[in-house]
């Protein structure tokens, strides 16, 4: 991100803020055991701070990763979705980090023939290295969901309780 | 479920066989409608059905159990945005084209106002036969009878025409895989092996046919006339019913 983007993308947080006082979006965000998840801990050993706004969520490889987990992230409610995996080329699994980046591509797809933006879900690679990197993207989606606005899927907390007991 | 005069493999095993996945089997192939077209089908149904298919429309990728809960999950998301309350029930049954398999779905079926089916043509009336009083929509296009060329790719095979002349064309159907259903050779529009009118998709199926008779050492089945086909066997016949009277029971009678 260069320095122009980052000064767009904070007036726009700032813009988004006042608007729709003090929105704090829930990202989910779908990790690979090897990479992302493992950076997300590393930042944490680093004491690197990045925002509460973000749930992850492991997955043995985003190979793991189903249209179905996205699509019912947004339906109890998230702001957005990222989905965190390895470089490309370095999947544990080898291809696994390819095929989440086509059922990610797929996903947006749906999103927008229900009208929901595509730009709520996100694809992204990293090492598990790469902890800075994760804070960054951390940081980065939830300015880009804070600019969006709120998800226009309204859920009754309660309600939203009943159903996953029931599930 | 495809059973034109010959075993079926899926009737042999019928009750234990599980639908694969695998890719080698001949099937109905389908491809869902538009989301927005669905939406307009399922109007302003409070309580839906959605009924996809173990057989055929799974191995498509087109009505199995995960595109039922994707669907759903779909419908659910662009009706809570327009703020509409709709309740969603999710069936997959092993085939909708039997009546086993389809009347245990009774209590699903009356408790709701109307049943989106996402298996092929066929599933969709199976419905309508044994729940007349129930509205039952259609959630895909059945497009064709074919197999998987490779993941996510289904190709047309054979054209149900009622009148097999595989044995004369070295097993490639001219009825199915030619654009001009042609019976003796191929057209002008045959170019390095494909066919005119989409060159990039589609193989001439006359090239395939002499490659593979070339191949056999049957050469000379090319220069075999067919005669001109009788039709009658195929749409132009009318509706079609088989029977078997071997296999009848009282209730056929």
């Amino acid at each position: 991100m260069n320095n122009t983007e980052t000064h767009d993308s904070e007036l726009g947080t700032r813009n988004s803020a006042l608007a729709t006082r003090d929105f704090e979006p829930v990202i989910v965000a779908f990790c690979c055991h090897y990479c992302a998840f493992a950076a997300a801990d590393l930042a944490g050993s680093l004491r690197l701070s990045y925002p509460p706004n973000v749930r992850i969520i492991r997955l043995p490889c985003t190979g793991k990763l189903d249209v179905l987990y996205i699509l019912k992230a947004f339906e109890f409610g998230a702001d957005g979705v990222m989905v965190a995996g390895c470089l490309e080329g370095q999947c544990h699994f080898q291809k696994g980090n390819i095929y989440a980046k086509k059922r990610v591509q797929y996903a947006k797809k749906l999103l927008s023939e229900i009208t929901i933006e595509p730009e709520r879900l996100e694809m992204y690679n990293l090492s598990s290295a790469m902890a800075t990197r994760f804070a960054e993207i951390a940081r980065e989606m939830t300015e880009r969901i804070k600019k969006i606005g709120p998800t226009p899927i309204k859920v009754e907390p309660d309600k939203l309780t009943i159903e996953l007991v029931n599930k | 479920m495809i059973c034109r005069g010959r075993a079926c493999p899926a009737q042999e095993g019928a009750a234990s066989r599980a639908p694969t996945r695998e890719g080698d089997e001949e099937m109905i192939i389908a491809e869902q409608k538009p989301l927005k077209e669905i939406l307009e089908i399922i109007g302003d149904t409070k309580k839906l059905l959605i009924a996809g298919c173990g057989a055929c429309v799974a191995i498509c990728f087109a009505g199995g159990e995960k595109e039922v809960g994707i669907l759903a999950s779909e419908i659910r998301l662009a009706r809570k945005k327009e703020g509409i309350e709709i309740e969603i029930l999710e069936a997959t049954p092993l085939r909708q084209c039997e009546e086993e398999w389809v009347k245990p779905l009774a209590d699903k079926i009356n408790s709701v106002d109307k049943v989106l089916s996402i298996a092929c043509g066929v599933g969709v009336q199976t419905i309508v036969d044994y729940f007349p009083d129930k509205v039952v929509l259609p959630g895909l296009n059945t497009t064709s009878f074919g197999r998987p060329l490779e993941m996510g790719v289904w190709a047309e095979y054979c054209a149900g025409c009622g009148n097999c002349i595989l044995h004369y064309t070295g097993g490639i159907c001219p009825v199915a895989r030619c654009s001009k259903s042609l019976m003796n050779g191929p057209c002008g529009g045959s170019e390095k092996g494909r066919c005119e009118v989409d060159p990039q998709n589609i193989e001439c199926a006359w090239q395939l046919i002499y490659d593979r008779l070339k191949r056999l050492g049957k050469l000379h089945l090319m220069e075999e006339i067919i005669p001109i086909k009788n039709w009658s066997t195929s749409l132009h016949g009318g509706v079609r019913k088989t029977i078997r009277e071997d296999l009848r029971q009282d209730s056929g009678q």
